[in-house]
């Protein structure tokens, strides 16, 4: 028995057919062409997966630029208008109006996005960050006389985000007028290229808020800040960075300026009300925040910045190096001198 | 079963009302309440939840804070109402409310499938199933000599320190991971948005999330070993109430005349309890099933009519082993404690604990690191401690790490949720030290110190000063020394040189965080100087009124 009973008795001989061997066959075949292809077809070719320097598989940033979102000047407007006396929306309204009303500025169906300086987690009280009532009145302003279609509020705070909407009450007060808050997280940032800007010519920008808008507002509280001297509307911008913002501040004269160019706001607004006279950026006691009566409004960031730094915080020293800075890369003009109008 | 027979009324309402489909109900709802709590521990969505009163009705908890502190902190009399049901009923907590042990009864439902007589084996009691009574000996005698590590093994605890740094962590990831690719094909990004649907902010990180993942993952997967390993071996709360549950009025009663034994109960009994001869109380959790799966009808959970020969009322664990147990209880107290970590006079420069901290011995009398404090810090900055910080007796507590966060000057969440007062519940006003604290200074976490040789403007004629510009203290605590150099390319720039002010430091860490010098920053806070110790206190006096 055993060695000459061959094939064993479980085993079943399966012929294969012609038919089944050349449909095999052509299947094996066109498989393996197709992974040749990807394979080794040069780089140019479609579809081809090669990467013979290894460049192709770094990951590419694609830099994104953001449109002016400014409105054509007209003779006889005003470049800033200051309100004084009244309550908040009293003298928003009078600092808009100086400037032509912002029917001027926004038009129906407009979407439009809010900067205010959220930084820190403090109170309003503390003068660190944009009076919420001021925030409160523009959004309904926009919205109703405005008639903008949409109101977005969005900040890159140093600290929790969350907390810093929540506490400076910029949060509740957007919500209150029918504004919407948009929050940093991480795949909220893209690329951003500004041409001309000498160190932050492509740096990582929070981009998600900016889908569709096609009006920008900064609205910036006026601080003292111990390296450039001041923070106000230009410094602003900062809080839409993202990426190793602690790098700035080994340059940032230079890096303010850049800020000038970075964005070409609708409008700037500065707020007045709560002047954080020392200790800033930051505070932290009442005793450094010196109440005041002022909002300015106006589209030359520039001659703002540098008037709110000798009438609102009071220096007479020279102004901040980025101001003249700014200034020489075309953002405005400091000699805010015939160009201002007070309403009182 | 012979359709001869006239169907009684009990057994036509036992089809749609079984004791077994409530408990299924009570198990989803808790386990809901679990996640609704650890979604909710979020500055954001806090308002007021009792997002810890799982972890406050944990009787283990309040019995070992009460043997190691004498005192019952804040909200921790809940586990009464857990005790007193133990009392009533056995070990319902186990198999109706508690959310590890409906994970693990979940993961034996989905993945270990067994014909019935392998599941009949499986669920025979084991005697190794006295090694929970171990531990929990072991823990309640390290408990008393002041070292609370109920923490490393208790089932809520585990839950909520898994959930907090790996599993809500591990959702943002993949959530974020995802986003992208449907940005690419077109789909706004805002409905995924990460800060809107996980348990946190985006990208927190925490450090050691491995091993806790680990760790949590390891009993996870015991039960395709033995279904419930960790309840039935491990869980120190599960021997606790297996203790109290010898005294339950309830129990499994077998009527001896109607049994076959057909062992049939034993398919799908969770604690391995032996209803198939004498009920062993301490390890029934009241789970039900033996009653469902009795074609006999010879099993109930009652009180009336109990057959007393049928049971095995206390848990099955020798006195020699009590004994020994009781022994390493003793020794394992200084073993975690002889490397001086605790006290004061080894302690480590990074252990660095959050606001409200009380005192380091004391802290560790309390905290059984639950890592809810962790989760819902708003900055990141509060880690779970690894051996390096103090060693196996502080791991996974709460340390702040100023490379990833700050204490964030107005919030005081962490004091919130702690369960035991290890934080204690303090006010931004107590923290700040204002208003009627004034005379108390503010709470001081540790020092900030400047090193000078990796200082941009220090070392490097560089000028920077970020962590002056983010000191939140009024006057600052960080002052500068300015000077006009001529900077080795030839240019003059003004370095504004840091120093620290440590009479005003209150050790909050944005100087750290925020520095460019990021791998190792030049300014970095130790934790000397805290306040919450008069020992690791650093100056003699504060030189201004106005500061502390």
């Amino acid at each position: 028995m055993g060695s000459k009973k061959y094939p064993h008795a479980d085993y079943q001989k399966e012929p294969i057919s012609r038919r089944e061997f050349i449909k095999q066959g052509v299947a094996v075949a066109a498989m393996s062409a197709a992974a040749g292809y990807l394979m080794l077809a040069p780089e140019n070719y479609p579809l081809s997966l090669r990467d013979v320097t290894g460049l192709r598989s770094q990951p590419k940033e694609k830099p994104f630029q953001l449109p002016d979102f400014r409105v054509p000047k007209e003779a006889g407007v005003f470049d800033i208008g200051i309100g004084r006396n009244g309550s908040v929306g009293v003298k928003l309204r009078k600092a808009l109006d100086a400037i032509g009303g912002i029917t001027r500025y926004i038009k129906p169906g407009d979407v439009v996005l809010i900067k205010p300086n959220v930084a820190f987690d403090r109170p309003p009280m503390l003068g660190a960050t944009t009076n919420p009532e001021i925030i409160e009145e523009l959004i309904r302003l926009l919205l109703v006389e405005g008639r903008a279609r949409e109101v977005r509020v969005a900040d890159n705070p140093i600290e929790s985000p969350v907390d810093c909407f929540a506490k400076s009450g910029i949060r509740l007060a957007t919500e209150r007028a029918g504004g919407k808050v948009y929050l940093p997280d991480s795949n909220a940032f893209e690329i951003l290229y500004t041409p001309g800007a000498t160190l932050i010519e492509q740096w990582p920008f929070f981009k998600r808020p900016f889908q569709n808008v096609n009006k920008v507002i900064g609205v910036a509280p006026v601080k003292d800040h111990n390296l450039c001297y001041a923070s106000m509307g230009i410094k602003n911008w900062y809080g839409l960075l993202g990426g190793r913002r602690n790098q700035f501040h080994q340059n940032i004269h230079e890096i303010v300026s850049d800020l000038s160019i970075m964005i070409k706001p609708t409008l700037t607004i500065l707020d007045g009300t709560r002047i954080l006279m020392k200790n800033g950026p930051t505070g932290g006691d009442p005793s450094d925040v010196k109440p005041a009566d002022v909002i300015m409004a106006g589209v030359d960031p520039v001659a703002m910045d540098a008037w709110a730094f000798e009438n609102l915080l009071e220096r007479k020293e020279k102004l901040p190096e980025y101001l003249y800075k700014a200034e020489q890369k075309g953002s405005g003009k400091i000699d805010f001198r015939g160009r201002i109008k007070e309403v009182v | 079963m012979s359709l001869s027979r006239p169907i009684t009324l009990q057994e036509k309402t036992r089809k749609f009302l079984r004791l077994t489909q409530v408990r299924v109900f009570s198990q989803v709802v808790f386990f809901g309440l679990f996640l609704f709590s650890v979604w909710a521990t979020w500055t954001s969505r806090l308002e007021g939840y009792p997002v810890s009163r799982l972890l406050e009705m944990d009787p283990l908890v309040a019995v070992s804070t009460a043997l190691s502190t004498g005192y019952i902190y804040r909200y921790l009399g809940w586990a009464l109402g857990i005790i007193v049901l133990t009392f009533l009923f056995g070990r319902v907590f186990c198999n109706w409310i508690c959310p590890f042990g409906t994970l693990h009864q979940f993961v034996n439902y989905l993945f270990n499938i067994q014909p019935n007589s392998k599941r009949i084996e499986q669920n025979r009691y084991h005697p190794a199933q006295y090694f929970k009574y171990a531990i929990l000996v072991v823990f309640l005698i390290m408990a008393a000599l002041g070292a609370l590590q109920i923490g490393l093994l208790d089932p809520i605890v585990m839950m909520y320190r898994g959930f907090a740094t790996f599993v809500s962590s591990a959702w943002n990831m993949l959530i974020s991971a995802i986003t992208p690719l449907f940005v690419r094909v077109g789909i706004e990004a805002s409905w995924s948005d990460t800060l809107k649907f996980s348990p946190g902010a985006a990208h927190r990180i925490f450090v050691g999330s491995f091993w806790i993942g680990l760790w949590f993952l390891l009993f996870v997967a015991l039960n395709l070993w033995k279904p419930r390993f960790f309840c039935r071996f491990v869980c120190p709360l599960g021997a606790f109430l297996g203790v109290l549950s010898r005294y339950s009025l309830f129990r499994i009663n077998r009527d001896v005349t109607k049994c076959t034994d057909c062992n049939l109960c034993l398919t799908r009994c969770e604690g391995a309890a032996d209803p198939q001869s004498m009920v062993r109380k301490s390890e029934c959790f009241s789970c039900m099933n033996c009653i469902d799966d009795c074609p006999e009808d010879a099993l109930q959970f009652t009180m009336i009519g109990l057959d007393r020969k049928q049971v095995v009322e206390a848990p099955d664990i020798s006195r020699r082993r009590l004994v020994f147990a009781g022994i390493t209880g003793l020794l394992a107290f200084p073993l975690l404690r002889n490397n001086g970590t605790a006290t004061d006079e080894n302690f480590s420069p990074h252990m660095i604990r959050p606001p409200g901290s009380v005192a380091e011995p004391e802290f560790l009398k309390k905290c059984i690191k639950c890592d809810q404090c962790i989760n819902v810090c708003p900055t990141n900055v509060l880690q779970p401690a690894t051996l390096k910080e103090g060693g196996f007796e502080t791991l996974w507590t709460p340390v702040m790490n100023f490379n990833i966060g700050h204490c964030q000057l107005n919030c005081t969440l962490c004091s919130e949720v702690c369960p035991t007062g290890a934080i204690r519940k303090i006010t931004v006003a107590e923290k700040l030290g204002k208003g009627e604290y004034t005379h108390k200074g503010p709470i001081v976490l540790g020092t900030a110190f400047i090193n000078t040789t990796r200082c941009l403007p220090w070392a490097n004629q560089i000028p920077c000063v970020v962590c002056e510009e983010v000191c939140p203290v009024s006057p600052k605590a960080i002052q500068t020394i300015d000077e006009e150099v001529k900077d080795v390319f030839g240019k003059m720039v003004v370095l504004n040189k840091p120093f620290i002010v440590p009479d005003l430091c209150i050790g909050c860490g944005i100087c750290q965080h925020e520095c460019p010098v990021q791998d190792d920053p030049a300014v970095y806070v130790t934790a000397i100087g805290e306040s919450r110790s008069r020992s690791r206190r650093l100056l003699l006096h504060f030189r201004s009124s106005t500061s502390k």
